[in-house]
This record gives structure tokens, C-alpha cells and sequence, in this order.
């Protein structure tokens, strides 16, 4: 069955505390190259039958609305799975 | 006067609300996040707690629960509505209430007793208050910090939109130390802090007085109770 992927990222401008946390562990490996990581999410949506322009529109609409909070996130791609 | 309190799979304050809106001498209705009825109450309340298990967002999913398209059909008719904590991420992600709750700016989960101020009594949540009236109920929360971009902020301050402002410490990073936030009309009211957890001598917070006997909370709750008989 096909699948929609939608990627949400918390705004550049937010603290992400768990991506912050998480910059720190990777630095005890490696010669110090990572400077920073950030945390966002992968959503991967199961679709039944084809995918039109149509039905893009509609996740296109929910990912606006539900997947993410436009206050504190951005909608970063929305793509057909290969 | 009938006041609901919904209860949503993961809220574990509802119980504590019903508490407190008997205790202050109002009629407690519990209702359920799956009905699409308010079973004819005069005002509701949105519980603490990890609705959903804060996944998604914290309140992103309750938010869109069946119960909540009558909870928001409700308040824009001008229905008294209370979010704590939870209840408070939930009116905000149902855009009843502006900005966005987000981890706090430490990382870890904070529970202490804390002190706040009453910035604005003009809403049915907060007219048993002084102005500036300085009080003290619980706080627990791990994604408390409240944020908004800068033009929504000066909205909020220069239209008297802040409700309860922190004092002494900003437990969760909130901007402005906001604590809690009113609707332009006065009819919702949604703060992280709990009220219901400081009702009752021997529960709440401690006081110079005694140990527990704080009751700081209670007068949200009759606040309601008052408006429902004035009009």
C-alpha cells in the first residue's frame, strides 16, 4: 500500500531540550565535529487506493492542523514514500 | 449550577476538580471525552493530566475528541471554560486560548507549591480574586513553558489577556512568567498551576499559619459559582 511522509520540525527558534541533551552525548564521541542536533518527527501514512492531488491536499490540511501546532512547529516536506 | 468536568483517557486531576467545585457549593457532572453531550451543564472544566499520553503534542489529541466540538461551540456562546495544567495545553491547541505550551526550558519535570499573582479579575475563572492578589497553589508539570511569537505577546500584555502572572521563580521558562491566560470575552480561562490541589485545610499547600492549610485555589471555583447567580 502507498504511503504519505510527512516530516514536522520544531521551530529553529524553540529550545529543544531533548535535541540539546541528546548534541551533548554524541559530543563524548568523535573529535568534536557535532555542534548540535535537533529532534522533529517523521509521521508515516498509510494510504488505501491511489494517491491524488486531492488526497495530498487533505493530509496536506491535517498536518497543518493536527500533526503539528503552527505555533511551535513547521510542516517541513510532505512526500509519496518510494 | 451545574459544572462539568471532562474526563479524557489519561486525565487524573477530574476527580480533584469535581472535588473542588462541591467543596465550593456547586453541583459536580462528570462528562466523557467520547460524548458528543454536555448534559446540560452551565460550565466546564478540561482536567489535568497526560491525555493520550501527551503524545502527538501535549492536548493535541483530546483536543480534536468528540466532546470538544460542543466544549468549543459552547465557549464561543460565552459557556464558562477552565483548562489546568493539561486542560490548559488542550484550550490551546484548540485555539480557544493563543500560543503554545512546550518542555520545559530545564528539561526535567518540576512539582512545587508556587506562587502567583491574579492579573486580571474581569473573567468569571478569577472575580473572587483581588487585583494583583498574590497567591500560592501547587505547580507540576513537564511541559509548562509557555511561548508566543512576539506580536501575539504584546497582543496578550497590552489587551489584558494574562490571567496569573509567576512570582519569585519561573518554574518552566514561560515567557513574560505567564502562567495562565484569559479569551477576550472573559469566559475562558486556562493556567498550568492547579487550583484544585489547594481547596481544602489539611491538602494544599503549606502556610506560614499550619502545615497543608493552604486554600488558595478555591476561589477560582466560587468565582463561577457567583457569576452563575449574578446572571
Amino acid at each position: 500500500m502507498p504511503k504519505v511522509i510527512v516530516e514536522v520540525m520544531p521551530k529553529e527558534v524553540l529550545l529543544d531540550p531533548a535535541g540539546k541533551a541528546t548534541a551533548r552525548a554524541l559530543q563524548r564521541f568523535g573529535d568534536g565535529e557535532i555542534t548540535d542536533v535537533r529532534i522533529g518527527k517523521r509521521f508515516e501514512i498509510t494510504i488505501e487506493g491511489e494517491i491524488t492531488p486531492k488526497l495530498l491536499d487533505h493530509i496536506a490540511e491535517v498536518a497543518k492542523d493536527v500533526l503539528s501546532n503552527d505555533v511551535i512547529e513547521d510542516v517541513l516536506s510532505i512526500r509519496v514514500a518510494d | 449550577m451545574r459544572v462539568g468536568v471532562i474526563t479524557f483517557p489519561g486525565s487524573l486531576d477530574d476527580r480533584d476538580a469535581l472535588r473542588a467545585i462541591k467543596l465550593a457549593g456547586g453541583d459536580a457532572v462528570s462528562l466523557w471525552h467520547g460524548d458528543h453531550d454536555l448534559h446540560g451543564v452551565d460550565a466546564i472544566i478540561l482536567p489535568g493530566g497526560f491525555s493520550y499520553g501527551d503524545y502527538l503534542r501535549c492536548g493535541a489529541i483530546a483536543a480534536h475528541s468528540p466532546i470538544m466540538s460542543e466544549v468549543i461551540d459552547a465557549a464561543n456562546k460565552g459557556m464558562p471554560v477552565l483548562g489546568i495544567c493539561n486542560g490548559f495545553q488542550i484550550l490551546v491547541e484548540a485555539h480557544l486560548l493563543a500560543g503554545g505550551l512546550i518542555r520545559n526550558d530545564h528539561g526535567t519535570f518540576i512539582r512545587r507549591d508556587q506562587k502567583i499573582r491574579v492579573e486580571n479579575v474581569d473573567t468569571v475563572w478569577t472575580s473572587g480574586y483581588t487585583q494583583g492578589q498574590e497567591i500560592t497553589i501547587p505547580l507540576k508539570n513537564g511541559e509548562g513553558g509557555f511561548i508566543a511569537d512576539d506580536e501575539t505577546l504584546k497582543r496578550l500584555e497590552g489587551d489584558g489577556l494574562v490571567a496569573f502572572r509567576y512570582l519569585e521563580v519561573n518554574p518552566n521558562g514561560s515567557l513574560n512568567d505567564i502562567a495562565g491566560l484569559r479569551n477576550a470575552r472573559g469566559n475562558v480561562v486556562g493556567l498550568m498551576p492547579h487550583p484544585e490541589h489547594a481547596v481544602e485545610p489539611g491538602f494544599g499547600p503549606d502556610t506560614p499559619a499550619a502545615m497543608s492549610s493552604g486554600t488558595d485555589g478555591l476561589a477560582v471555583f466560587q468565582s463561577v459559582l457567583a457569576a452563575a447567580v449574578l446572571s
